[in-house]
């Protein structure tokens, strides 16, 4: 190794001692930005837990209009997603370029499948008025003093999964961004620190919809039946 | 071509896809539990198979499991805020007279 105070390079950064303190580095950045991720989902979750409190049988009504099977499906995609992901890391870790560009393609496709998915279960809530602030919105089953209850559950679940869809929207134009830079070679076993942070920020997005998933889908199923 | 540095550890396909087939598994199990009546307790096992996939999913794909003390420090951070957030909100409504 060439003295690093003259010779600057992606992995060494003039500013580092070694490498290794330039990784640690990145990777608290990322998580410092993940704990502010969390508190700004979690004032979501926080009005959800009030008003689920507030009309518990109205939220569990509503929740069952969702379709549970497409959702778990997604959730399951979702996974598979996180585990190609984490596949590109490892691909990093062993400096195998090509499996680099390969599994960000898979996450990509699967990511994209998720926002697919997502797409046509929205339509749905189109077709069926399930739309809050709609002057046709109405939901079987409630009586009409219910209503604007209901209205506040896809209000809740409109904000929390469209959060949650632009965030993947966004992690989408990064996988983009590290798949043409895979191609041009710029990551090694010595350097895949985007690869790694952007892997931290895509399982993040995951744990959020993993909790999304049975809280907004899977209130008192059994009621529906 | 330089050697993955030491402190790097690999961890191996096999352990990812048990990760993976355990995590499916749990989603099939939540769906599945919900349809049937526990009363309170669903909230409970829903959130309980929720919190055990974070834990995976943080642990094996995020590596928490070998990052550094600072790491795992920021990590719990989070969800001590977290739960400062929701707990004193709930405080809050649960005692207002409504």
């Amino acid at each position: 190794m060439s003295n690093h105070a003259h010779s600057e390079s992606l992995e060494l950064r003039v500013q580092f001692d070694t490498a290794e303190q330039q990784r640690d580095a990145s990777t608290l950045g990322m998580w410092l930005f993940l704990v502010t991720e969390v508190m700004f989902f979690g004032g979501m979750f926080a009005a959800y837990t009030v008003y689920r409190n507030l009309y518990p049988e109205v939220f569990a009504i509503c929740s069952s209009s969702l379709n549970a099977v497409l959702g778990a499906v997604n959730t399951c995609v979702l996974l598979l997603s996180s585990f190609t992901m984490v596949m590109a890391v490892r691909a990093g870790q062993l400096g195998q370029q090509k499996a680099i560009i390969w599994f960000l393609i898979l996450t990509l496709l699967f990511g994209g499948i998720f926002l697919g998915v997502k797409a046509v279960e929205w339509k749905e809530k189109f077709d069926e008025h399930h739309i809050p602030g709609q002057a046709a919105f109405h939901l079987e089953g409630l009586q009409q003093a219910d209503q604007g209850h209901a209205q506040l559950f896809f209000s809740l679940y409109f904000a929390m999964t469209g959060l949650h869809a632009l965030h993947m929207v966004i992690g989408a134009g990064i996988l983009l961004g590290l798949i043409l830079h895979a191609k041009q070679g710029r990551y090694s076993a010595s350097y895949y620190t985007p690869v790694d942070v952007a892997g931290l920020y895509w399982h993040f997005v995951d744990v959020i919809w993993i909790f999304l998933f049975p809280l907004l889908y899977l209130i008192d199923r059994h009621l529906g039946k | 071509m330089s050697a993955p540095h030491s402190e790097t550890h690999v961890d191996s396909v096999g352990t990812y896809v048990k990760v993976l087939l355990a995590l499916m598994f749990c989603t099939v199990l939540t769906t599945w539990v919900a349809y049937i009546d526990l009363g309170a307790f669903s909230t409970v096992i829903a959130l309980s198979i929720a919190s055990v996939k974070m834990l995976l999913v943080a642990m094996f794909f995020m590596h928490v499991r070998h990052s550094s003390k600072l790491t795992k420090l920021v990590v719990v951070g989070a969800l001590m805020w977290l739960g400062i957030l929701l707990v004193l909100t709930m405080t809050d409504f649960v005692t207002r007279n409504m």
